[in-house]
């Protein structure tokens, strides 16, 4: 099917034709004419929204007409992107305009009533609630509250996620509600609150224009931070004295700017950042001074385990696993005589590294000249010793007292957009509150159930179930109700095969997933929601250096198609507050009784506050119009009580409706770009300098942490380390960008990138089909040698994003395990040619 | 014009083509027909899109596709390919489009006298395409498109 197409002097002639057609006043089609000139017709409405994919947080300006979505581009105005957006994000415009937008709920019945086996018929939004309340009743009689689950996101708005964890937390009484984040920056999360007490990173991004040298460790930024990339490029090309350090285990498009490339083998990285530590004390380059004010050394708990199933051999041999949080205290001394093993030497010989590369890579942190900064995403945080990586790269910057200064900054990058915002902030994993707050300590519940006018003893005090441990009670029927919304687990979560699938089909669960798209999670479903997104909703994300930024609802959804918040809060009509709460609670608070979990948690005199009236003429907003108030103002300023007063303060609602995101801490209406510093952080004490506030003493922790083998390694049966992970065309698992044709065809389908000598050796040539086998699972993919990921000998790399061909029936459900984030970068496998 | 229209046609041959969500069944035409505890053959890689004939963009911001394969170009430390032929100066020798001239501005968006480093990695917007079909259609609709329908004698 192609088009006839017309050349240049065809078009002139036809174009003459309609402007003369036009002259004679005769009536031509609106196409002829070469312009729209009236400005009535031509004019388009600009707002500003958030990008709807990574943890950078780029602004972007939408275009719409007749409520449609015309075009995108990069907000100039915005501070993180200055008009630029990556090739994801000029396509904004489309990923809502998928085909298959699922526009009406989605039952599985046979004979017009459900059957866990039969086929998925449209029913309406009273139905598909019906048969969920009747599910969630069945399974918390059955099990008490913690036989209902959900598993949430980083790519919820605030008040989705912060409505969702009140729903679950005191509304159902369970903390069974972790966010997908759990996959994505649990390590990060847990790292800082080891080291700093308090959560989220300690610079942003104006770091990038100050600084000298950049290490990434374990994040290819030019796949996956785009947009923070060009800013990194133009800082490495405008300055040629500033140096790019990129560490790995497979090359890939960040080794592009790199000065200092490295490959190291798997789980190594341990190795090197302890030696960088004792290269910089050998050398004498510690910042005493520094380190002698604002940090004291910690000796971590060894021999942690790998988060696997308690029966699993090793699970059962590690010694360290039921304490894995734990330190003690040790001297400066005693510290430098533990990494003193750790040399460059070695960690060159384990690591596979030039020792020259390693101890450039030394220098650029022992030299007090030189300013850097240190990036790392998944490659840290997906790793079963993710939180000591963590640690052991604050370690560094904390012994030179590079930190917390314009261009010295260790820092965390996100992968989702709100993972910040939504998942640490508001606290929707299943250990936390807001505002850094835990589940675990009565004074955080006290002062949580107070803000929520509960009554004491409402939210529970142990922690729920978190991702990988969700997957495995659903396979062992141990969580009968499960809802996930805006995530894919069963293509993005580990050993999909042995864990999640199961768990999904297993008779005794009801299943509901709540997407925009048919996803394969969706398919495994027993109840599908369709669901408003981005800019079809009210919305507001948190982006990796503290911006919080909103948007207005812009167009409406398709269908019946209803936001997450609405979902969740018109699901908590049908429960009565005796359905849910025993009775001594109740006594507690005898108001509450014959009130719904709606009018407990949502229309409690706080949420429902602000009339719809407030809302900014000229938007739409189907939430509040549904509930007869301004649902999202009254979410926002109830949650934001936790932070105010508590280093966490954002701006009053309407301010972010007008700027382009601001860094909390926002103090007096100024934000806070450099925490922990005087003259910078507000919450710093005067004449300190600097004060690690987030622990009791004012002080980090430096932790002597050693290096442990990954959980699973190449062998004779299985010879190659798997690595997984994204493109920079793919979002996560494709939903929206496989939905975008100029997407799709930039990257069609996962391949298995390989070594060329490793695929000759095999005999297999490039575009050759093969089997990528675990102890788990296979998928068949084809070989790429010569793409744009360069795996050493020995590796695999494939990424995620391709749903017809499931990595993740492959990887291992190994874990950190104190922040419970898998390692999806490591397993081991064979490959064999179909 | 008339292409554009050609276009609007042909996406709706495919929308039709690849089946809307019909009643009584669910599908992901981008997982395949394989059943989730199972995985299917791997489709044969497709060769890259090959020629200098552009596509249309689906909006003036859009950064245009890249209708020729990259196959082996080098954009690192120590250069950048795609300005041998794309810079101002190679145009008359090349015929390729220059280099928009947004690329020129810095962070502030002051022009600089060549391409703004920020800039330097064309890929990070600008993407080769396979010869493929997307297993699903897009229902996004140009404003051109959008505003014909609006008025009177426009396509509807």
């Amino acid at each position: 099917m192609t088009t006839p197409k017309l050349d240049r002097r065809q078009m002139l002639k036809l174009e003459a034709a309609a402007i003369a057609a036009a002259a004679a006043g005769m009536p031509v089609p609106a196409l002829a004419a070469n312009l729209v000139a009236e400005r009535d017709a031509s004019e388009l409405k600009w707002d500003k929204a958030a990008c709807r994919f990574c943890g950078t947080g780029c602004s972007v300006m939408v275009a719409t007409k007749d409520n449609r979505v015309v075009a995108t581009h990069g907000d100039t105005k915005s501070e993180v992107n200055r008009g630029l957006n990556c090739v994801k994000g000029y396509f904004l415009s489309k990923i809502m305009y998928g085909h298959d937008r699922l526009t009406q709920p989605m039952l599985r019945k046979t004979n017009g009533k459900y059957d866990k086996n039969g086929e998925f018929t449209p029913v309406s939004w009273d139905e598909a609630f019906d048969i969920m309340a009747e599910k969630w009743k069945a399974a918390i009689k059955k099990r008490g509250p913690n036989g209902v689950a959900m598993f949430g996101s980083g790519q919820w708005t605030i008040w989705e996620g912060y409505a969702a964890s009140k729903l679950y937390k005191a509304g159902f009484r369970t903390n069974n509600i972790d966010p997908n984040a759990r996959h994505c920056m649990a390590s990060a999360v847990a790292g800082m609150m080891r080291t700093f007490g308090i959560d989220e990173p300690p610079g942003c991004y104006d770091d990038i224009e100050a600084a000298d040298a950049f290490v990434l460790w374990g994040s290819n930024m030019a796949e996956m931070h785009p947009i923070l990339w060009t800013r990194l490029t133009d800082r490495r090309l405008s300055a040629p004295h500033v140096r790019v350090a990129v560490l790995s285990t497979f090359e890939h498009r960040s080794f592009d700017l790199a000065d200092i490339g490295m490959v190291f083998v798997p789980q190594t990285d341990l190795y090197i950042l302890n030696a960088i530590a004792n290269h910089i004390i050998k050398t004498g380059r510690v910042n005493k001074e520094f380190v002698a004010a604002h940090t004291v050394f910690k000796r971590g708990q060894t021999d942690i385990g790998y988060g696997l199933r308690p029966e699993h051999p090793l699970q059962k041999k590690a010694t360290g696993a039921a304490k894995a949080n734990d330190s003690t205290d040790m001297t400066f001394d005693e510290y430098a005589k533990f990494v003193s093993d750790y040399t460059l030497e070695k960690a060159a010989q384990m690591s596979g590294v030039p020792l020259n590369r390693l101890e450039a890579l030394a220098e650029l942190y022992a030299d007090p000249k030189t300013k850097v900064v240190s990036f790392w995403t998944m490659g840290f945080n997906q790793h079963t010793r993710g939180v000591w990586c963590n640690n052991l790269v604050y370690n560094i910057h904390l012994l030179t007292g590079k930190i917390c200064e314009p261009g010295n900054s260790p820092f965390s990058l996100t992968g989702q957009p709100s993972a910040c915002g939504t998942a640490r902030e508001v606290g929707t994993f299943s250990h936390r509150l807001p505002a850094d707050m835990v589940v675990t300590n009565k004074a955080h519940r006290d002062i949580t159930e107070k803000i929520w006018q509960l009554p004491e003893g409402t939210i529970p005090d142990k922690n729920g179930a978190h991702a990988v441990l969700q997957s495995r009670m659903l396979k062992d029927g141990l969580i009968n109700a499960y809802w996930v919304q805006v995530n894919n687990n069963l293509q993005a979560g580990p050993n999909a095969n042995e864990e999640t699938y199961p768990g999904f089909r297993n008779p005794d669960n009801f299943i509901v997933v709540s997407d925009a798209y048919p996803t394969v999670t969706a398919l495994a479903a027993d109840l599908v929601l369709p669901t408003a997104m981005w800019v079809e909703k009210e919305g507001a994300y948190g982006n990796a250096e503290r911006r919080t930024q909103f948007w207005h609802q812009l167009v409406t959804a398709p269908g019946e198609a209803k936001s997450d918040l609405w979902q969740l809060m018109e699901f908590s009509k049908r429960f009565k507050i005796e359905e849910v709460w025993p009775e001594e609670l109740i006594a507690k608070k005898p108001e509450v009784r014959g009130k719904t979990l709606f009018d407990v948690l949502y229309k409690n005199g706080q949420v429902d506050k602000f009339p719809t009236s407030e809302i900014e003429a000229g938007y739409g907003n189907e939430e509040s119009k549904a509930f007869g108030f301004y649902v999202h103002k009254g979410l926002f300023e109830e949650y934001a009580q936790f932070g105010r007063g508590h280093g966490h303060d954002l701006a009053p609602f309407e301010t972010y409706h007008r700027e382009r995101g601001l860094r909390w801490p926002v103090v007096n209406g100024q934000e806070t770009k450099w925490r922990f510093r005087e003259g910078s952080d507000p919450y710093v004490k005067k004449g300190t300098e600097v004060q690690f506030y987030g622990h009791a003493d004012g002080k980090a922790r430096i932790f002597a942490l050693p290096f442990e083998p990954a959980a699973e390694a190449p062998d004779t049966d299985y010879p190659f380390w798997l690595s997984t992970g994204r493109v920079l065309e793919h979002w996560h698992s494709g939903t929206m960008t496989r939905r975008v044709p100029e997407l799709y065809k930039a990257f069609p389908e996962a391949v298995c990138f390989m070594h060329p000598d490793d695929a000759q050796d095999a005999k297999i040539r490039r575009g050759d089909e093969v089997k990528v086998i675990s102890r788990r699972g296979f998928i068949r993919a084809r070989v790429e040698t010569r793409g744009r990921d360069r795996p050493p000998k020995g590796l695999v790399f494939v990424p995620w994003f391709d749903e017809s061909k499931l990595i993740n029936k492959v990887t291992l459900d190994a874990t950190d395990p104190i922040s419970l984030q898998t390692d999806f970068k490591k397993c081991a496998v064979r490959i064999e040619k179909v | 014009m008339m292409k554009r229209f050609g276009i609007a046609m042909l996406a709706l041959a495919i929308a039709a083509g690849t089946g809307a969500l019909t009643a009584q069944t669910l599908n992901s035409p981008l997982r395949g027909v394989s059943p989730l505890n199972e995985e299917g053959p791997a489709a044969p890689m497709t060769p890259m899109r090959n020629t200098a004939e552009k596509e249309p963009r689906n909006y003036p911001e859009q950064p245009p596709v890249i209708p020729h394969s990259i196959d082996g170009y080098q954009i690192d430390l120590n250069g950048n390919k795609c300005l041998t032929c794309h810079a101002r100066a190679r145009t008359a020798e090349s015929q390729a489009p220059m280099v928009s001239i947004t690329h020129f501005m810095d962070r502030d968006g002051q022009f600089l006298a060549s391409v703004s480093p920020r800039r330097f990695f064309c890929t990070e917007c600008h993407v080769p395409q396979n010869v493929v079909g997307p297993p699903v259609s897009n229902d996004f609709v140009d404003i051109d498109t959008l505003l014909s329908r609006a008025s009177p004698g426009g396509k509807r």
